[in-house]
């Protein structure tokens, strides 16, 4: 018979799990592994409240296996290292994001692109290779093979960087991928919110000007003067909208609800690339007859490989990049939940972990 | 008053119009410029000789994108011999074998325009059916003669049979320019190839000579014979089979997708590896379902592309040349075009109807 959350593993582990699709969390005891040859251990100081997270809880994806503890923007310090590891040292500030595992063998595993292997393991609502289920970072302690582990550099505050380990490299990798980045080029943002605000702080980083593309005029303010955009569109303004057709070279779009392409499409120049990161749960309607004219794309990404995760860790330190972040306590993140699924928070919960777990 | 088809220009021209959005064509005399006058110093005249029935000829008579204007000449794939050139032309004389394809100008002035890409400038003039620089509209290649500015022109090198190039002038830079655009010309690659007609099988042709693996994906089983044995793709995949296309999925580097039905993207997407690109070249006419998960989850991309610029055109002409890859046509001669039409909205030919031009235009006059 299959062992308890609590016995299938040496380490006592505490962390707040859902244990249905209502979504509500609440306290959960369950163990970790031994702190294998690889493997380092880690204290939590903080997780960030990716939206994954609440997609994940009340199982909108239809394949949560409950309990599920989610977590996926970890950041911590290393409290014991298996005897071959070799990149950290205990003590050390590290960070975890939605990966703990893959093949190591494949095409895409090979390419630093473990994100893509067929056999990645997610951070939390996975199998691990011995079976048993993967737990976020909701939680005291996590022990993950120092390959999928990330330097978190000094100069990063932990609780701001924290975000970083997804929604980061969530808008880093394809921006890099997909040629973004040529500075003086216009990127277009489409949503404000977790990935969006960070999508800004990196596209103006490359020496890009950015345009935010949103529904809500009220965002306009704060886009502009404290994130530093270049101009706002308001996507609902068929005037504005208008102006702007043949004006964008790119556009990251972040938006999860379903939502209409063409106008997007319609701001991008010729070669104009489209790229979704947003995960809406319907297809979208996508006119053909206006990429073929401007020969322009839609692309698509998700997260990135370890090596290139450490770059956007090591790029965002070098500029100063942070996310902007709301600090909960544990206690309250079912209230953040919900008001996650409102976007009422400017723009990132983050779990205030190690101050505020407690049994 | 606007001066009437036949004598607004100063030399008498003869071909086929359709009159209405019927599509049904019959004779027609107009005129064309000359390359005596100043404005036609850039100017090619040649005799036509052949032109190519390309399925955009079809949407266009029938008025299907709702941008036609009648009377209209259809053809853009157009190849013929010089008969005459304006006094500044410099890379035509008379006597040379030449075509014509979709576009007969652009405003030259445009990041566009500058960087080859003339079929992507805001101002560029069709063929047929769209107003030139001299407010006339343009008549396509279902005539007897056809004259352009030089820069539009394309060299049919010699070893070229006319015939089987003409339908090269759409039809083949149609599928050339994204295999090179989105880097889908690698040796070893292995590209996918959706719907097999005009454009499709040139675009297996272009691919196996770039030392491409093909696979044909297409809805007719009956194809898959020919396509194997004579147009020499390495494989075929019947797309409503749901056991191959399974057994094909994460294959393929891209994807050219020629169909301009409605059809549902999410098996052909499945169908790429990792980071694979369906790069769409038909143009249905209504959106398309996005998954987008299943992008996301693979890094993939699906792009459009729309013909070719000058350079890149006579590039792929080229390049058809060193390989010998010509379409594979039916020539008609030109009463036969209304029937053609016809078997061409049932997809009933291997693989672009040609008109014998030459053979069988004669004015009656």
């Amino acid at each position: 018979m299959a062992k308890s959350p609590e016995e299938e593993h040496p380490q006592k582990a505490f962390g707040w799990a859902a244990k249905d699709s209502s979504g509500l969390l609440s306290p959960f005891h369950f163990s970790r592994r031994e702190t294998g040859d690889g493997d380092v251990t880690i204290k939590i100081l903080y997780c960030g409240v990716c939206h994954s997270d609440l997609h994940n809880v009340k199982n909108e994806w239809g394949f949560t296996m409950y309990p599920v503890v989610p977590g996926h923007e970890i950041v911590g310090t290393v409290t014991k290292t298996g005897k071959n590891v070799k990149k950290f040292k205990v003590g050390e500030q590290v960070g975890v994001g939605v990966l703990v595992d893959s093949c190591k063998r494949c095409e895409s595993c090979q390419q630093d692109l473990e994100n893509y292997c067929p056999q990645m393991i997610f951070t939390y609502n996975s199998f691990s290779q011995d079976g048993t289920k993967t737990y976020g970072g909701y939680s005291d302690i996590v022990v993950v093979d120092e390959h999928y582990v990330l330097r978190f550099p000094e100069n990063l505050p932990p609780d701001a960087g924290a975000p970083l380990l997804c929604a980061g490299i969530t808008v880093y990798s394809p921006m890099k991928y997909y040629g973004m980045t040529e500075p003086g080029k216009h990127l277009g943002v489409a949503g404000l919110g977790g990935l969006g605000h960070v999508a800004v702080k990196i596209g103006k980083a490359f020496g890009l000007k950015v345009t935010v593309i949103s529904t809500s005029p009220k965002k306009e303010d704060e886009a502009i003067n404290r994130l530093g955009a270049d101009s706002f569109l308001v996507s609902s303004d068929p005037a504005k909208m208008k102006a702007a057709i043949n004006t964008m070279d790119y556009i990251i779009d972040t938006v999860s609800a379903v939502h209409p392409l063409a106008p997007l499409i319609s701001l991008l120049k010729l070669n104009g690339k489209l790229i979704t990161v947003g995960l809406p749960e319907k297809p979208l309607e996508l006119p053909i007859f206006p990429l073929v004219l401007g020969r322009k794309l839609v692309g698509g990404s998700d997260v990135g490989g370890i090596k290139e995760t450490q770059e956007m860790l090591d790029f965002c330190a070098k500029h100063g990049i942070t996310a902007d972040i709301e600090l909960i306590k544990m206690g309250d993140i079912n209230t953040a939940m919900e008001r996650l699924a409102k976007s009422d928070v400017k723009y990132r919960f983050v779990i205030d972990v190690a101050n505020s777990l407690s049994q | 008053m606007a001066k009437s088809p036949e004598v607004e220009k100063p030399n008498k021209a003869f071909g086929w119009a359709a009159r209405d959005s019927s599509g049904v064509l019959s004779p027609f005399n107009f005129s064309r410029r000359g390359c005596t006058l100043a404005t036609g110093e850039k100017d090619v005249r040649f005799k036509v000789i052949y032109c190519g029935v390309c399925h955009s000829d079809l949407h266009m008579v029938k008025n299907d994108w709702g941008t036609s204007t009648y009377p209209l000449i259809p053809g853009h794939e157009i190849v013929g011999e010089v008969t005459e050139v304006g006094s500044k032309v410099q890379k035509f004389k008379v006597g040379d074998k030449v075509g014509v394809g979709g576009m007969v100008g652009a405003c030259h002035s445009c990041d566009n325009c500058a960087n080859n890409l003339e079929n992507y400038c805001s101002k560029m003039i069709l063929t047929y059916g769209a107003k030139y620089y001299d407010g006339t509209i343009t008549y396509g290649g279902y005539s007897d003669t056809m004259v352009s500015d030089e820069h539009f022109v394309i060299h049919i090198p010699d070893n070229l049979p006319l015939d089987a190039s003409a339908p090269l002038l759409c039809a083949g830079i149609t599928v050339y320019s994204p295999l090179r655009f989105y880097g889908l010309d690698k040796p070893g690659m292995h590209v996918g190839v959706v719907g097999l007609g005009g454009l499709g099988h040139v675009a297996v042709k272009f691919a196996k000579a770039m030392e491409v693996k093909v696979t044909v994906i297409s809805t007719s089983p009956n194809k898959k014979k020919e396509t194997l044995e004579h147009l020499g793709a390495d494989s075929f995949l019947v797309s409503k089979d749901q056991d191959q296309m399974q057994a094909a999925q994460g294959t393929l580097d891209g994807i050219i997708d020629t169909v301009s039905a409605q059809h549902p993207l999410l098996p052909l997407i499945s169908l790429l590896k990792t980071q694979g690109k369906l790069v769409v070249v038909g143009a249905p006419e209504k959106p398309l379902e996005l998954p987008v998960l299943p992008l996301l989850m693979g890094r993939k991309l699906l792009g459009g592309s729309c013909a070719g610029g000058m350079k890149e055109t006579q590039e792929m002409i080229d390049f058809a040349a060193k390989h010998n890859i010509t379409a594979d046509i039916e020539i008609i001669p030109i009463d036969y075009v209304n029937t053609a039409m016809e078997r061409l909205v049932k997809t009933d030919v291997r693989y672009r109807f040609v008109i014998d031009i030459g053979n069988t235009l004669k004015s009656s006059s």
